[in-house]
């Protein structure tokens, strides 16, 4: 906690620690997490709120604990310390499985994709709908044309194309659109338009505010701040395993942004865990 | 790099003959080049010889094709995940020696028992052979090397032990009709008849299904045209059979060797096409940590798939036993396992994981035994066989690897 600043709305408590109020509009909080691998402290004293239905974009330098927070949140492991609130009530996310059970969608940089597989295919992979043992290849089409149509994805040409024949945008399009299948209300997102070209860069920042308009809650990592103003609602700023900063998007400019990126402290910027609107 | 216009999803593309060329360009024209380059072949040895064509020696050639498109479709199993199994002709071995030994010479087990037996014996091996590849994480390729060797002293030592001078005959009738045995030519119209009419009703009603849906679905016309072509195959075929081959006797019919391959390529199919296993089987050989990640568990489904192999090359063993009229402690695994991994990438399948058919084998055992049996023929000697079945290899890896380059821009 040495970096933080006090936190704003303190009243409610000694900051971290204490549980978000029961009737939080908050999806997601996160209180106190630490993370050790072994002498190594990657995650400090991490406290977040990601509300529904926003785009909060993480950003930091390399190394400064956003994956680890991410891959913490998904369940990749479990964290040190710390406690996680998923709509005010406290819960466990030691397993992707306890993620994705609570509606947790991560879609990391390497998209997990199967190139031969189709799109179809693709979506499914795992969960795959079938008749007695047979598997139900037409309601999987079905219902794959109509999450890419709801989400506007309209570049592909057919359903039954070999993921590996996609381009970029349209790899990361099938990816998100994976996650977001199942009735999931928070899509993790790794990096989505760090090697894509500039219309497809569109494409996928298109994307992501479908979904916070269709309210699903998005936290976005990315190293591109032009593409995090476009996009984000809201920031949240990490620097050496320590959450420095995180408010409305209104209160940040590209420079306090950097400030906070490269010194993990910006004059005027909000604190964190600052009034969340 | 040029990407074909993004259309909208909406509009339901057509197959066209435009496509049809594009499909040729980019490998996705299925077996058509394979079944041109057959064709190319069979002209060929017709051409230098007057017997390759005779019902007596096509008939033939389909027996000896057997052993290799079981081993094909054994091999498959693993290829698809991007494995490999080397000790497969062994393996194979192995299945034939404990059901000829058990089945004839002292033993005289009921061959009813003695099949199952054999065959659980083979998939055994596929399993100890995947357990040691995913427990221990070693490669496959190393696993199967160390079976190679090791199998193959398995069976010198099982056949030796018979102490009948490193061979053990045959005299079991049923075991021994597997291959030499044939359907009556009035059994051969009805069991090709039933085949040709199953598949055509699948064809039509997976198609009038995808309608029915709204989905774009495989014009009539060339779902007609996929069925005429099985017809007129199936009569030709048909047609062969039922020709007395023998001068002497009168010998017709089909091998039985022959609905043998056909079930086990259509219960291949469907497991790898219908089945949730069969799905995650290619995807893992396309990216097993994307299966992990989506909550399989990716060793049941390799460890299924090694026992497949096992299996498959049991049943290729049996028809081996059969064809050479018992098992000697000489036969030539590694050479079986070469044609094996040829038939298979032959036909098309790949060597990298991921993409590949049943089908696959059939065509590249066919293939093989083409020229195998063609080379013999017009007098050409071993090694010519050899180099011209390098050759025919070399020849399909290299049009698989353009072909998908191909297609990774365009399509």
């Amino acid at each position: 906690m040495t970096t933080t600043p006090e936190s704003a709305n303190s009243q409610t408590g000694n900051g971290s620690g204490v549980a978000p109020s029961k009737k939080s509009e908050h999806l997601l909080s996160l209180r106190g997490i630490a993370k050790h691998f072994g002498a190594v402290q990657a995650l400090k004293h991490v406290d977040l709120d990601i509300p529904a239905g926003k785009v909060t974009a993480l950003i930091g330098d390399n190394g400064a604990g956003k994956s680890t927070l991410i891959k913490t949140i998904s369940g990749i492991w479990a964290p040190t310390a710390g406690d996680v609130f998923w709509n005010g009530e406290q819960v466990k996310v030691h397993t992707p499985g306890d993620a994705s059970s609570l509606g947790i969608s991560t879609v990391y940089q390497d998209l997990a994709l199967c190139d031969n597989l189709d799109i179809v295919q693709n979506m499914y992979l795992g969960h795959e709908e079938t008749r007695g043992i047979t598997l139900d290849e037409i309601a999987m089409e079905l219902n794959t044309k109509k999450v890419l149509k709801e989400l506007s994805v309209s570049t592909v040409k057919s359903v039954r194309q070999l993921v590996g024949s996609l381009s970029g945008g349209q790899r990361q399009a099938v990816a998100v659109a994976r996650a977001v299948m199942r009735d999931t209300q928070l899509v993790i997102m790794d990096e989505p338009t760090a090697a894509l070209g500039v219309s497809q860069t569109h494409q996928v920042l298109e994307l992501i505010k479908n979904l916070s308009d269709r309210g699903i809650a998005v936290i976005v990592i990315s190293h591109n701040l032009t593409d995090v103003f476009k996009v984000a609602d809201r920031l949240a700023v990490m620097h050496l395993g320590t959450l420095v900063s995180s408010g409305d998007i209104s209160q940040y400019d590209t420079t306090s942004a950097v400030e906070l990126i490269t010194t993990g402290e910006s004059k005027g910027a909000p604190s964190s865990l600052a009034s969340s609107r | 790099m040029s990407k074909t216009s993004p259309d909208s999803t909406e509009s339901t593309p057509r197959f066209t003959v435009g496509d049809l060329f594009k499909r040729l360009r980019t490998g996705n024209s299925g077996l058509i080049p394979i079944l041109v380059g057959l064709a190319a072949l069979v002209a060929y040895f017709d051409i230098r010889s007057h017997v390759f064509l005779s019902a007596a020696n096509v008939t033939n050639l389909f027996i000896q094709a057997t052993v290799f498109i079981l081993l094909g479709m054994a091999e498959i199993w693993l290829l698809l995940l991007g494995e490999i199994d080397l000790s497969i002709g062994f393996v194979a071995g192995i299945g034939a020696s404990t059901a000829v030994i058990l089945v004839d010479n002292k033993y005289h087990w009921p061959v009813l028992v003695v099949l199952p037996l054999a065959l659980a014996v083979t998939t055994l091996i596929g399993i100890l052979h995947g357990t040691l590849v995913i427990r221990l994480r070693l490669p496959s390729f190393v696993v199967t090397l160390a079976g190679q060797l090791g199998w193959a002293g398995v069976l010198i030592f099982l056949i030796d032990h018979q102490g009948t001078g490193g061979v053990v005959s045959l005299h079991e009738k049923v075991l021994a009709d597997l291959v030499n045995g044939n359907l009556t030519p009035m059994w051969t119209w009805i069991v090709s008849v039933g085949a040709v009419l199953l598949a055509a009703i699948f064809m039509i009603r997976g198609q009038a299904k995808r309608r029915a849906a709204g989905l774009e679905s495989t014009p009539m016309a060339i779902v007609a045209l996929k069925i005429g072509s099985l017809v007129i195959a199936a009569l030709v075929l048909v047609l062969i059979f039922n020709t007395d081959r023998a001068t002497f006797i009168v010998l017709h019919g089909m091998p039985f060797a022959i609905p043998i391959d056909i079930f086990i390529l259509l219960a291949g199919s469907f497991i790898l096409n219908k089945t949730k296993a069969g799905r995650y089987i290619y995807a893992i050989g396309g990216n097993s940590e994307a299966v992990r990640r989506a909550g399989v568990n990716v060793n049941r489904y390799r460890l299924l798939a090694f026992a497949l192999a096992g299996f498959t090359a049991g049943i290729a063993g049996l028809l081996y036993a059969s064809r050479l009229g018992g098992i000697s402690d000489g036969i030539d695994g590694g050479t079986l396992v070469l044609y094996a991994v040829a038939a298979a990438v032959i036909g098309g399948t790949s060597l990298f994981g991921g993409r590949g058919k049943m089908i696959h084998a059939v065509i590249g055992g066919v293939i093989i035994a083409t020229i195998y049996n063609g080379m013999a023929l017009i007098g050409m000697s071993a090694a010519t066989q050899y180099i011209a079945t390098a050759l025919v290899l070399l020849a399909a890896v290299t049009i698989d690897s353009v072909a998908r380059r191909g297609n990774g821009t365009t399509r």
